[in-house]
């Protein structure tokens, strides 16, 4: 709703933006004529409503075709973006954050904690473009497109997808290790860490047991919350590397003002985001029993 | 010496710093003490004179900041300080065990209870099955009644009590040398605690471990050690037979602890209680001379000076004070007596509540807090409310206050007429009428607000005062709590828990009220600051005839201070009378359980009657009499039939029991029941 509003207060029109600014007024008449959009706003968007819930997203103004074509292979491409990203940072993440935490204040904690930070702190194009610059330019060893030849096989597409995913991994690894670092220190502190030490477990025991079951918790949340960033937030990212995500669909749809796919986009992306938090919801209360038995208690 | 014969704890001049900003700051000075095998040892002191310091440094797991400077440590006669990391943990895995405060927190929340405590038994290298086999016995042996199904349960799914049950199984598993035992009960109800301390006795003379008990609560350890030694800042000042250092210490700081106790016949309309004046020297402060100088009141230039030794007095006494024959003699702080005017009543309650009653909706349940309460208060009395955690102490304060809005036909009148449920709907005066001191003035007071800015805003806020009436009323109110003027400018973070507490009751009587809630004003704080609070709280009645309603789950505390006593038990009111009368036979065999939980400092033995159970649910409380299922006194199928009426049996005191009061005279005279019924005791959850 606030998107329809706000994609109607931009200057311009549907048709004169389809055809271009040399087109004669007359044919930008009729093409809003046959697309609808000299209509009112909100029956516009009453149309768009009552199309969705019938099952239909409608049918894009730029590019003529049912929206729900265009929509779903640039949502698999986002998954395969979004999964490989996922997949490095995760892992990483939370490896640096609980090494950080191990040896709190000292070197190690500082080089990954203010590591991590600035990392996150610098936006994602500029990685994109310092990633570009040494990987497919100096060094040639990664496609500078991310999008991989029709046909590619597994490893090809990987090869393909990895150095956005690489800026992504860059920008999400500062915010993991730090949930995670925080975690597993206020965990160490705990009295029951102290209970399994004076149990006389080693060491090791300690943490892969004790500590790290309740750290990461709060960090799995967290993660899971990011899922839905990588999916919808990546316009600069599909941008530079010409890739066909949701990202850059919604940014041509906004640039011609294609109503039906940008708010059909946008609800996809509105729905990745309830899908992950729910996920993550759910995972924190089946991994955490003080949630999950909460209810079954009396 | 072999291992076979070795005691099972020596400290040999146990020297332990912090490190703080570059700066070695000493925490215990010089620490020898050595506990014989089964035998039981008590460390008291107050709180952060190092005792447990002492505890962590002999499992040598002290904060990444502490290290012990020199010193030995032995544990059945295997030197801690020449050991590897192995072989602390191999110790630690086979020979000492520690059960410390907050059992909830001690065991971890994600994991089963059963794997934790076999774990225990794995690290001694038991296989899977095998550990839980013990795991199941040693829970049967802490007196959990249904082990199998325990297990299974996550921490959070136990009572306070049940979980401190789990820590001692856990820590007696291995079958340890030295069991440690850092303020075990601290924090749980004078019934669980009961309850807790007869299981660590029992269980001492089983596996025959010996015990080192760290406690503030002086009562506590008189109960539970042979031995006891005295500590304060960091030094050993007093060591000795546990009956011989409470009944004749020799070392004034013991002296002075003793005497802070509210003990049984002292009455705030009489007596008041001493206190030791002044602070705990600052972590790690040069003392040359004797560690309790600037606190004594017997100090003089050769304490100063010199420190004096450990003074043997013969049988293991020891006192580390060089007038250690005039100890007793101890000049008192406070008089010990006090003049109070009797007061005129002109018999209109302060406060009358009728019908009171509080219902908690929670997940489809309806949990009555409170039933049903019908009770009224004098003008310039003290009101003391007893009960278990979970018997609506607390609610009933909030509904007074407002707070918290009562069901439906609850009355609460103040002089007289009837004041609104809640506060947002109260008049000013109304409002100021009625004030309260929290047991916690951390949580109380406004952290960024200088004490200043907080008691102003209570003048302002409460009866409008402005410019120089008000700095006046704030000296005044700062005098009349014994608050130093010159630290009116501080923040609460710089004050220590008794001055904060002073800021607090400062607060509650800027606006002149007519009634005060403490609710556990001084739980939080060391003995000897408990009494200044308590001397002050009585003094200010005295001085301002205000009304107190006194919440605390600490029965000398309450009896010191209340006029009248009010016994709540799953929100109902089972016995009220004047503090004596409740306090002697007869009593409501609620009263008389929670009275002979209790430890006392005097070493008296009174007769045991322990609550078997848990306090039932509010949501489900029992039919009948709901003290039926733990009542040592159960009548028969009346008590589960019929409620009972609350009866005036003697003049002004009021009880809620089937059994006549002369039978109940009859049977109190007697030594107690045995503890029968113990299968139908158990909760039913």
């Amino acid at each position: 709703m606030i998107i329809f509003v706000a994609a109607q207060l931009l200057p311009g029109d549907v048709g004169r933006a389809i055809l271009g600014p040399f087109a004669a007024q007359s044919s930008v008449d009729q093409l809003n004529e046959e697309l609808g959009t000299n209509r009112s706003i909100v029956v516009q968007y009453g149309d768009w409503v009552g199309g969705v819930l019938q099952g239909d997203l409608g049918d894009s103004y730029a590019f003529s075709r049912p929206v729900g074509d265009l929509l779903w292979p640039a949502l698999k491409n986002s998954a395969k973006l979004a999964l490989l990203a996922f997949v490095i940072v995760v892992p990483i993440g939370i490896l640096g954050g609980v090494a950080a935490a191990l040896k709190e204040g000292r070197l190690r904690d500082r080089v990954i904690s203010i590591g991590g930070l600035s990392a996150t702190a610098i936006p994602e194009f500029v990685w994109a473009v310092l990633g570009i610059m040494i990987f497919g330019v100096w060094l040639g060893v990664l496609p500078t497109t991310a999008q991989a030849p029709q046909d590619a096989g597994f490893f090809t597409q990987v090869k393909y997808l990895l150095l956005p995913a690489l800026c992504l991994v860059f920008v999400l690894f500062g915010y993991i290790a730090r949930m995670a670092r925080a975690g597993t220190i206020e965990s160490l502190d705990a009295d029951y860490t102290r209970t399994a030490y004076l149990k006389g477990l080693p060491r090791r025991t300690v943490i892969r047991r004790h500590v790290l079951r309740n750290s990461l918790l709060p960090t799995i949340a967290v993660v899971a919350t990011q899922v839905g960033y990588l999916f919808g937030g990546l316009v600069a990212i599909e941008l530079i590397f010409n890739y066909n995500g949701l990202g850059q669909l919604i940014y041509r749809a906004a640039q011609r003002q294609d109503f039906p796919l940008l708010l059909s986009a946008t609800l996809v992306v509105g729905v990745v985001y309830l899908v992950a938090t729910l996920i993550a919801d759910v995972l924190y209360s089946l991994l955490n029993p003080r949630i999950r038995l909460a209810s079954s208690e009396s | 010496m072999t291992a076979a014969t070795a005691p099972a704890l020596e400290l040999d001049d146990l020297n332990v710093a912090y490190t703080v900003r570059g700066i070695d700051r000493p925490v215990l000075r010089g620490v020898t003490l050595s506990i014989a095998q089964g035998e039981s040892y008590g460390l008291v002191g107050e709180s952060g004179c190092g005792k447990s310091t002492a505890a962590f440094a002999l499992m040598r797991y002290l904060p990444r900041n502490g290290k012990i400077q020199s010193g030995s440590i032995r544990i059945a006669g295997q030197e801690l300080m020449s050991m590897s990391e192995d072989g602390v943990r191999n110790l630690r895995a086979t020979q000492v065990s520690m059960v410390y405060q907050n059992p909830g927190a001690a065991l971890n929340p994600s994991i089963h209870i059963g794997d934790q405590v076999a774990e225990v038994f794995e690290i001694a290298g038991g296989s899977g099955a095998q550990a839980r086999e013990r795991t199941h016995e040693i829970l049967g042996k802490v007196q959990i009644s249904d082990p199998a199904r325990v297990m299974r349960r996550y921490p959070h799914q136990l009572s306070g009590g049940m979980q401190q049950r789990v820590v001692i199984a856990m820590a007696l598993a291995k079958d340890p040398a030295l069991l440690i035992l850092d303020e075990p009960t601290t924090g749980l109800d004078a019934t669980v605690e009961a309850e807790v301390l007869d299981l660590v006795a029992l269980l001492r003379g089983e596996f025959g471990t010996s015990v080192f008990f760290i406690s503030h609560n002086l009562a506590v350890i008189r109960r539970m050690c042979e031995r006891v030694g005295v500590l304060y800042a960091g030094r050993l000042v007093e060591e000795g037979q546990a009956e011989t250092v409470f009944t004749d210490p020799r070392h004034p700081y013991t002296v002075g602890l003793l005497r802070c106790i509210p003990k049984g016949g002292l009455r705030k309309d009489v007596h008041r209680l001493d206190s030791i004046p002044g602070f705990l020297p600052q972590l790690g402060a040069d003392l040359p001379g004797c560690v309790f100088t600037d606190r004594c009141g017997l100090a003089r230039e050769i304490c100063r000076e010199h420190e004096p030794e450990f003074h043997q007095l013969g049988g293991g006494h020891a006192s580390r004070c060089h007038f250690h024959d005039e100890a007793q003699t101890l000049p008192r702080t406070t008089p010990s007596h006090t003049e109070v005017p009797k007061r005129e009543s002109n018999g209109v309650p302060v406060v009358k509540a009728e019908h009171m009653a509080k219902t908690f909706h929670q997940e489809g349940h309806d949990v009555r807090a409170l039933d049903d309460l019908s009770i009224e208060i004098r003008p310039g009395e003290t009101l003391g409310l007893v009960g278990e955690s979970g018997s609506g102490k607390t609610t009933f304060a909030r509904l007074l206050l407002g707070l918290t809005e009562p069901d439906q036909g609850s009355i609460v009148e103040l002089e007289g007429h009837p004041l609104a449920p809640r506060i947002a709907k109260r008049s000013s005066d109304d409002v100021r009428a009625l004030q309260i001191v929290f047991q916690n003035p951390d949580a109380a007071l406004n952290r960024r607000f200088s004490v200043r800015r907080i008691i102003n805003r209570a003048l302002t806020k409460l009866v409008g005062a402005k410019g120089e009436g008000r700095d006046t009323r704030l000296r005044e109110l700062a005098h009349s709590v014994r608050f130093d003027v010159r630290l009116l400018g501080a923040r609460p973070a710089q004050l220590s828990g008794g001055l904060k507490q002073r800021v607090a009751i400062a607060r509650a009587f800027a606006g002149e009220p007519l009634v005060v809630v403490c609710d556990e004003p001084t739980s939080a704080l060391d003995v000897s600051v408990q009494a200044a609070i308590l001397n002050l709280l009585a003094d200010l009645q005295r001085d301002k005839g205000v009304t107190y309603l006194f919440i605390s789950h600490d029965l000398g505390v309450v009896r010191y201070l209340s006029d009248r006593i009010a016994v709540l038990y799953l929100g109902r009111l089972m016995e009220v009378g004047d503090a004596e009368t409740v306090f002697s036979a007869p009593h409501h065999p609620y009263t008389e359980a929670l009275l002979s939980a209790v430890p006392s400092v005097e070493g008296e033995e009174r007769p045991r009657i322990r609550l078997e159970g848990e306090i039932p649910s509010a949501a489900d409380p029992p039919s009948g009499c709901v003290f039926h299922t733990r009542c040592p006194r159960y009548l028969g199928a009346i008590c589960e039939e019929q409620e009972p009426p609350l009866a005036e049996v003697e003049r002004g005191h009021f009880m809620r029991c089937h059994i006549p009061v002369d039978e109940l005279r009859r049977l109190q005279a007697e030594p107690p029941p045995p503890r029968a019924r113990g299968s139908q005791a158990k909760t039913t959850s």
